[in-house]
């Protein structure tokens, strides 16, 4: 299968792999995915508590260059952004962005299940009931 | 000087050797006769041809050549051999026994004739892809008519206690066939002292061309026969039709004739290779060999590397050609099922590479492989949220996985 330019730019030179501290008030961590599927993204926010914005997102993630690449670009998008418009980010822009194939769009998915997870988990720390998925993917 | 990519899945397809491409050129278009055209010179040829390539095969493998029936491949062979014991045996009885770890030629030729009325075993290996002939003992029945069991795997490479198999068969009268495809002119191979009544293989697995196959029927202790599964004007002793392929067989022909004459020498340098390959990756933390280490073809390995997911991985070794256990690209997400068979952990079978290697594999080419799997398996890992918590000595197992 071929893959798209940006999906072997970000494989090549993912952005904001590492880790941050999951005991931190400030950082929130979504952990997605199933080692048996072939995909578990591990990805990381860290928000500055007075404005809610976005100061730093890193991930790993265990899969193909698709999945990747999707969790690569969203630490990417994430940065600089405020909490409330994380959750805006779509699974297709992910799809578009990185030009997906359609067998390649649970990869997108995760990403997006990522960056919600790793917000209700830094909500959660700091008081806030979690925010109910309502999209339903399958 | 190094041509990048390196090609090592040559359990998939060998190239084609040149000394066999020579060969077969005369057939096209010079001597390019029907070998069933009794009537003139260019039929005779052709049919000349055929009759010397036929031994040539029929040698490899200690045959008669009139025990060797051209296919267009293996696939075709093992239907061949299956479908057409399955009829011509029918007032026998219609058990077959086979292994969940056979290539999908012969499990889903299995499955079709399931629904005729076939009644199918199906042997489960144990962890290293082996069967037992306990295991095969204790499955035959009164109506077992054939029993079908690969040589050697196509994705491991472990090859199977044939004699002892075969041996236990001829007591009880129950034919045997085999899916030889990955052992013919690799490792060798006797008809006659191993006791097989039917055997398939391919010329394009030992550098021969591709669209030409044979399948062994035996023809004494005991006379084999197969119902045609393609009919037609009788060719191949009945048992199937269809104008010869005369180039491809006189390819097939040549390519068996090289194997045997370099068999030796080959062998012998190919594991040399390949135990250097392996006991380079072998450095890498959390590497493993898939089967069995002792009985396997000297040409190939299969390797997991842990906490690395095998898509990703062949996207990291771009520069060599190699195949995964991971059939994600295929869009199923389900990962070998073969190294599942063999009881293995999910994600060691998403992250297995198989390497393949051929005559024509280079110590040069070995070594870019070795740096190359390497660097990849590194920079995957430090990316993997697992081998982090692998690292922390964090348990997967006790992890509430968020299926999707």
């Amino acid at each position: 299968m071929a893959y798209s330019e940006k999906v072997i730019d970000h494989y090549s030179n993912p952005r904001n792999i590492g880790t941050l501290d999951k005991n931190s008030k400030q950082v929130g961590t979504g952990l997605v995915g199933a080692p048996e599927c072939g995909d578990v993204m591990r990805l990381q926010i860290e928000v500055d508590d007075a404005t809610g914005i976005i100061t730093d997102a890193k991930f790993k993630t265990f899969g193909c260059g698709s999945a990747i690449a999707s969790s690569s670009l969203a630490t990417e998008w994430l940065k600089g952004k405020s909490v409330d418009d994380a959750l805006k980010i779509d699974n297709m822009d992910i799809v578009e962005e990185l030009a997906l194939p359609p067998v390649k769009i649970h990869c997108s998915v995760l990403a997006e299940d990522a960056i919600k997870s790793a917000i209700n988990d830094y909500r959660s720390k700091n008081g806030f009931a979690p925010i109910e998925d309502t999209k339903k993917h399958y | 000087m190094l041509q990048l990519p390196i090609y090592l899945d040559n359990n998939s397809t060998t190239p084609m050797d040149p000394r066999v491409l020579e060969a077969m050129l005369p057939y096209f278009s010079q001597n390019f006769g029907n070998a069933a055209s009794r009537n003139h010179s260019f039929g005779w040829k052709a049919e000349e041809a055929v009759d010397y390539a036929r031994e040539q095969i029929a040698n490899l493998i200690n045959a008669e050549p009139k025990e060797i029936i051209i296919t267009s491949g293996a696939t075709e062979s093992n239907n061949l051999a299956i479908k057409g014991v399955f009829e011509m045996y029918a007032e026998k009885g219609n058990h077959i026994i086979t292994i969940e770890t056979e290539h999908k030629a012969v499990l889903d030729t299995c499955k079709h004739i399931e629904k005729l009325g076939a009644e199918i075993t199906y042997l489960k290996t144990d962890g290293q892809g082996l069967i037992t002939v306990k295991q095969l003992e204790d499955a035959i029945k009164p109506n077992t008519i054939l029993v079908s069991i690969m040589y050697a795997n196509n994705e491991i490479g472990v090859i199977q206690p044939i004699k002892e198999i075969t041996t236990l068969l001829k007591s009880k009268g129950i034919l045997f066939h085999t899916d030889a495809t990955q052992a013919v002119g690799k490792i060798p191979l006797d008809v006659i002292a191993n006791g097989i009544d039917l055997l398939s293989f391919t010329a394009h697995k030992m550098y021969g061309p591709k669209g030409v196959g044979a399948l062994y029927v035996r023809r004494k202790n005991p006379r084999v026969k197969v119902t045609a599964q393609m009919d037609g004007g009788g060719h191949e002793r009945g048992m199937r039709s269809g104008t010869l392929n005369v180039p491809g067989i006189v390819g097939m022909g040549k390519a068996c004739e090289i194997c045997q004459q370099d068999m030796a020498k080959d062998t012998e340098r190919l594991m040399k290779m390949r135990d250097r390959l392996e006991n380079e990756l072998l450095v890498l933390e959390e590497s493993y060999i898939n089967g069995n280490k002792e009985h396997r073809l000297p040409h190939v390995t299969n390797m997991s590397f842990k906490y690395v997911e095998g898509e990703g991985l062949i996207m990291g070794v771009k520069d060599i050609a190699v195949s995964s256990g991971s059939a994600c690209t295929s869009a199923s997400l389900e990962p070998s099922y073969v190294l599942k068979a063999l009881g293995l952990d999910d994600e060691l079978a998403h992250s297995s590479l198989r390497f393949g290697l051929s005559r024509f594999t280079t110590d040069e080419e070995i070594d870019f492989a070795i740096n190359h799997v390497k660097e990849a398996v590194l920079k995957l890992r430090e990316m993997s949220p697992l081998w982090e918590m692998f690292k922390e000595g964090i348990d997967l197992k006790s992890i509430q996985w968020a299926e999707h």
